[in-house]
């Protein structure tokens, strides 16, 4: 899709959008699909200070090209340092040690919580998918949660078939009465707009719009009827600088993968 | 007996149908010519136990060698599914396969309290999620100080543990270096530990005195095969065959592809066809 003005596509707007969300300042726990495009252009544009960390146990790693697995070798050769997964888990993720953890997943519902395990019943499943990896600690462990996926009926549902890695449980007080001090999701960042948790309710509400994309279409493309905030704007339209990166970025990453044979 | 011996023979002397064994390597140094020969020998009623099943679990679940899968993230990384395990849970095909599924941190924890000889792995984890409520295994104790409920799982303890390292010195000491994964405490949590290498050297070339080096008495077998982590990779040696992995996933879709790529690529080779397979990735001298 590309817009009115035909510079950009709505999978570029998602990503671009994705890595705003991050600081500088930011130690962020890099999951497994289309984060990681967002927090390596966050790293390249205007957060050249960031750590990020993926669960291979590589820290402070900065990627030239996207890995198409979180342990190829770039990351732990532009590492900082590279720590066995079990000291991964316990010290850095468990120890508190991320401010944010960075998500995808196959559906999501309205209170953020996230699905990567299966469609249809568990024992006998429609749609068996990867399952949940390292996301379902990251979800209660990192400082607070960033969503980023694709926006349609099928992924955003009305009910969840099984929750993977835990949101906002079924609202405002879930996480609280779990003994959890982590704020949990707090931006959901899709191909057609931003959406967070209202302060009250903990459901997601639409907070932006990307550029050329109406409340209808949003709606059309949500499983369950979608509220939007009082104070919706207009997501910022991608910069020349962060089109230029991105795209270099996925150029890299082309040419080198089609090299490893 | 040799710590260090043929393929065939260190698979043959210590891997049997119904063991439970850890393949282990987080997306790097996965020991894909050992599983190959495992295949090859026929083993069977396995239960396989392993963080990321990848591509060499798909395929020995896709000859029936398994009938349990022990496991936290079953996808072929950055490319989609796994045909072989989605067929055998979807399916039962080529057999039912049982699987006992946890997140990465509970593994991570479960073989390390198996290194430690400690009967359970104590974390917190699984707060408001459904796994609990399909794996028995997970359970919760309550701290006998703060009385804080925690997640609970029980050690990993697996018969065999295989992994690929990058070399071993004359004396059978091993060195691994770049993403070390669970292998240690995978192998010291385990009965028996087989070790495949890129090389047998005179000198470990350890960069300092931390690193992974796993002493010769606690491995029962090494076997020298270059390559033999492909198409994953051996940090130094040669690049992960992203191009291979994606690949994989044509290849795996059909029961009939699968197979002819198992006879050509498995049962009618050996383990020193994985040289040439690597050959291509070299990394740079």
């Amino acid at each position: 899709m590309t817009t009115g003005s035909g510079e950009f596509t709505a999978g570029e707007m998602m990503t671009i959008a994705a890595a705003r969300a991050l600081k500088n300042s930011d130690v962020c726990f890099v999951g497994i699909g289309a984060p990681s495009a967002a927090c390596n252009l966050a790293r390249l544009t205007h957060a050249p200070g960031i750590t990020l960390i993926y669960e291979s146990g590589t820290i402070g790693t900065r990627p030239a090209v996207l890995p198409l697995s979180i342990g190829d070798g770039e990351l732990c050769e532009t590492a900082l340092t590279t720590v066995s997964v079990p000291e991964m888990f316990r010290y850095w993720l468990q120890g508190g040690r991320i401010t944010v953890g960075f998500l995808s997943g196959a559906q999501v519902d309205r209170y953020a919580n996230l699905n990567t395990t299966v469609i249809g019943p568990y024992e006998h499943p429609k749609v068996r998918l990867p399952g949940g990896g390292g996301a379902p600690e990251i979800a209660s462990s990192c400082r607070e949660i960033f969503i980023t996926m694709a926006m349609s009926p099928r992924t955003f549902v009305e009910r969840l078939p099984f929750v993977t890695s835990l949101g906002h449980g079924s609202g405002k007080g879930t996480r609280e009465a779990l003994g959890l001090t982590t704020l949990g999701p707090t931006r959901v960042i899709t191909d057609l707009c931003v959406l967070e948790p209202d302060a009250d309710t903990r459901e997601l509400e639409v907070v932006s719009l990307h550029p050329g994309v109406n409340e209808e279409t949003v709606r059309a493309a949500c499983g369950w009827p979608l509220r939007f905030s009082p104070d919706l704007s207009e997501t910022p339209r991608p910069t020349g600088v962060e089109l230029r990166v991105l795209r270099e970025l996925h150029a890299r990453t082309a040419e080198a993968h089609r090299h490893d044979t | 007996m040799s710590l260090f011996c043929s393929l065939q023979e260190a698979i043959a002397r210590n891997v049997h149908d119904g063991d439970t064994v850890a393949l282990e390597g987080f997306t790097h140094l996965i020991p894909f010519a050992a599983g190959h020969e495992l295949i090859r020998q026929g083993r069977k009623r396995l239960r396989l136990v392993r963080m990321t099943p990848d591509l060499l679990y798909d395929q020995l679940i896709g000859v029936g060698a398994a009938d349990r899968l022990v496991f936290s993230w079953g996808g072929n990384p950055g490319v989609g599914s796994l045909h072989r395990l989605r067929d055998a849970v979807e399916n039962g095909w080529p057999q039912p396969l049982a699987i006992e599924e946890h997140s990465h941190a509970a593994m991570a924890n479960a073989y390390e309290a198996g290194a430690a000889n400690l009967p359970f792995a104590v974390f917190r984890g699984y707060k408001g999620v459904d796994l609990p409520n399909v794996n028995p295994t997970i359970r919760s104790v309550q701290c006998p100080f703060t009385g804080e409920s925690l997640a609970a799982v029980p050690a990993i303890r697996p018969d065999v543990t295989i992994i690929h390292a990058q070399r071993a010195d004359e004396a059978g000491n091993v060195l691994l270096e770049g993403i070390v994964g669970v292998q240690k405490q995978a192998v010291l949590a385990a009965k028996r530990a087989i070790v495949t290498v890129e090389e047998r050297v005179a000198d470990l070339r350890a960069p300092g005195p931390n690193a992974v080096i796993l002493p010769s008495w606690i491995i029962s077998a090494i076997c020298v095969v270059p390559g033999g982590a492909y198409p994953s990779y051996a940090q130094g040696y040669y690049r992960r065959a992203n191009a291979f992995y994606i690949e994989w996933d044509a290849v795996s879709r059909e029961r009939e592809t699968f197979l002819a790529w198992i006879r050509a690529n498995v049962l009618d080779t050996g383990p020193e066809a994985f040289i040439h397979r690597s050959a291509a990735n070299r990394a740079d001298p």
